[in-house]
């Protein structure tokens, strides 16, 4: 019962009382119904995230900034959200007098429809996905290129000049950038062995040592290589060229309004869960829950299913979590890159350091023996570097803040007026 | 999956595919057609994957849908002019084309209810990955080789013909012009008159 087909056999003969669904007439209405369920919820956790993202995201550009950032609509602000989609569906729908109609109308569709598409091949928890394809990765890949098209038809569409520069730098930015993040994603699949999402999850291990990012050296590296990838392929900055407002005003979306305008936006809050959910499955182990093998879960019935499926979903979404923080902390923090220095980040480092990367793996994968020593030296190696760095971090917070608040104190005479763990 | 749905799913994608190849024969505006021709590459992905050749689909939508498709919009986009009917779209011998459709769709429909096809749905995981490159690096393995040493062929044309000439190449190249030079440089002189007037005359034209 582990894919959809399954659940919705089980299904009709539970609610059904029919022995052998594979002989009953109405078992496509029961499989077409279950398509939909599973698509509205998969949109739904998609639309749940997103909204809840774009306030999240401006709080914390916020107080990065320091400012305070949207707190007005409800408790510290949280239903601006809900408020700005309440304001964007009730807005005028304009085409423009001189916009191509049928592509301008149908564009911001592409570009939700890619984007969404993700979620099929997207787990969730140990159990908890779409379709466990067996071209997952592939899959993933392939997908946004409804997107890309989305983009360059909406610029076309818009009859603009600046909506077609911003399509057209979007879709050369996400043709480039895919050869790098694909080149990263098969040495994965190498080691994984396998296309599949789950697959990939199942190789690696609960414990930090056991994923793939600390596998060994170069794999580390591929990891860096894919997160860079990943946010040129979600037009995130540092790469949010396609939408540079000093040079483009707004980008591919400049013509548009309403509900059409807040689609493209929809989808690139998505985007953060779908580039961040890919790099915790393809390196930083999934939704492993430490000390319970996937199997075990499987063999379980009724609510301790429920539950240990539930903790794996919160371990994913934790790792998801941390992912989409550096996200949007790197898109106010980082100056935005030239055109030119973006094609060089490219197509002159990315991509031949990721062909070395990918021999490098092949190298290693043929001559290191999974669990042999210098397998477990060079995992330990990683896992202790990583550990290094992330204390580096921590404590350049910490700093930061203490000399943060020292200068108010120097400027302002009185204390800051905003502890580290609390928003105003 | 139960045959109705399978015959619901395909008639769909069918007339999906189709209704796309149509609207690129026959818009009169190229970017419509291009972008339509979108719609015919995603309908046979989706017939693809309805027959179970799960890797098919998906490289259909990888390579054709988000890199041909693409490089296609990009050189239409970035003509000049693109959207007059006029002058990129021109058509002419309609009939002859006609004539050719018509008989070759009769020979097609001929052959589709004449052939024995009766092929079944490909079962189990044999358009899954695993079985594709078990048949690519097995029995498939020399035309597998070959089409690899015509694509790395075709790569390096292309290379050749987008890469500039180099140095010496273009000193060579340049030397019997300069020498020629003097005589050339009277030329711009006389030709520069025609070509601003011709300038006037092609936008009454256009």
């Amino acid at each position: 019962m582990n894919n959809l087909q399954g659940l919705a056999d089980y299904a009709i003969r539970a609610w059904f009382s029919v022995p052998d669904p594979a002989r009953w007439p109405y078992t496509w209405l029961v499989y077409l119904g279950f398509i939909l369920l599973a698509g509205l919820i998969a949109v739904g956790f998609a639309a749940g995230f997103a909204g809840p993202m774009s306030f999240i995201e401006r709080r914390i550009a916020g107080r990065m900034m320091s400012r305070i950032g949207p707190n007005r609509v409800g408790p510290q602000g949280i239903f601006q959200f809900i408020a700005d989609g309440i304001k964007s569906l009730l807005k005028e729908d304009i085409v423009p007098a001189e916009a191509d109609r049928p592509l301008f109308l149908l564009a911001p569709y592409l570009v939700f429809t890619g984007m969404f598409g993700t979620f099929v091949a997207l787990p969730f928890a140990a159990h908890v996905i779409a379709a466990d394809l067996d071209v997952g990765i592939l899959w993933l890949l392939a997908i946004p290129s409804l997107v890309v098209v989305g983009l360059l038809m909406a610029g076309w569409g818009s009859n603009s000049k600046w909506a077609v520069f911003g399509g057209v730098r979007s879709a050369a930015q996400l043709v480039s950038y895919e050869i790098p993040s694909a080149f990263a994603l098969l040495s994965v699949v190498l080691f994984a062995g396998t296309l599949s999402t789950q697959g990939i999850i199942a190789a690696q291990g609960p414990w930090p040592w056991e994923w793939f990012i600390f596998r060994n050296p170069l794999l580390f590296v591929t990891f860096f290589i894919f997160f860079i990838s990943a946010l040129a392929e979600g037009n995130r900055a540092p790469f949010d060229l396609p939408e540079a407002e000093s040079e483009l005003v707004s980008g591919y979306n400049v013509e548009y309004s309403g509900m059409r305008f807040v689609f493209f936006f929809f989808a690139e809050w998505a985007n953060l869960w779908v580039m961040s959910a890919l790099a915790t499955t393809a390196f930083l182990g999934g939704w492993q829950v430490p000390g319970m093998p996937a199997v075990e879960i499987a063999a379980m019935t009724g609510w301790r299913f429920v539950g240990w499926e539930a903790l794996s979903f919160l371990i994913f979404a934790l790792k998801t979590s941390v992912l989409v923080f550096v996200v949007v902390q790197l898109r106010w923090t980082l100056p935005r890159l030239r055109v030119d220095q973006l094609m060089t980040t490219c197509w002159k480092y990315l991509v031949p350091l990721s062909l070395i990367t990918l021999t490098g793996n092949l190298v290693l994968l043929a001559l290191v023996p999974e669990r042999g020593v210098v397998d477990w030296m060079m995992r330990g190696l990683m896992v202790l570097i990583a550990a290094a760095l992330a204390l580096r971090y921590l404590q350049r917070v910490r700093a930061n803040y203490l000399a943060d608040r020292e200068n108010y104190r120097k400027m302002e005479g009185k204390e800051l007026w905003y502890p580290p763990y609390r928003l105003p | 999956m139960s045959d109705t749905l399978v015959a619901v799913v395909f008639y769909g994608l069918a007339i999906f595919t189709l209704s796309g190849a149509a609207l690129v024969a026959f818009s009169r505006n190229i970017v419509h057609s291009a972008f339509a021709l979108f719609a015919t590459f995603v309908g046979v992905a989706g017939l693809y994957a309805l027959m179970s050749a799960n890797l098919l689909a998906v490289i259909q939508l990888l390579v054709y849908a988000g890199g041909i498709l693409v490089l296609i919009l990009f050189a239409v986009m970035l003509t000049s002019r693109i959207d007059e009917a006029r002058v990129s779209n021109h058509a002419w011998g309609r009939q002859p084309a006609a004539w050719a459709v018509g008989g070759l769709t009769a020979i097609l429909i001929y052959v589709a209810v004449k052939a024995p096809l009766k092929a079944p749905m490909i079962k189990g995981a044999l358009g899954g990955p695993a079985a594709f490159g078990d048949a690519l690096l097995g029995p498939y393995v020399l035309p597998f080789e070959i089409i690899s040493m015509l694509l790395l062929a075709a790569l390096i044309g292309a290379v050749t013909l987008a890469r500039g000439r180099d140095a010496a190449e273009a000193a060579k190249l340049a030397k019997p012009a300069e020498a020629a030079a003097p005589v050339q440089a009277a030329e711009p002189a006389q030709a520069a008159e025609p070509a601003e007037a011709a300038e006037p005359a092609e936008e009454v034209n256009a």
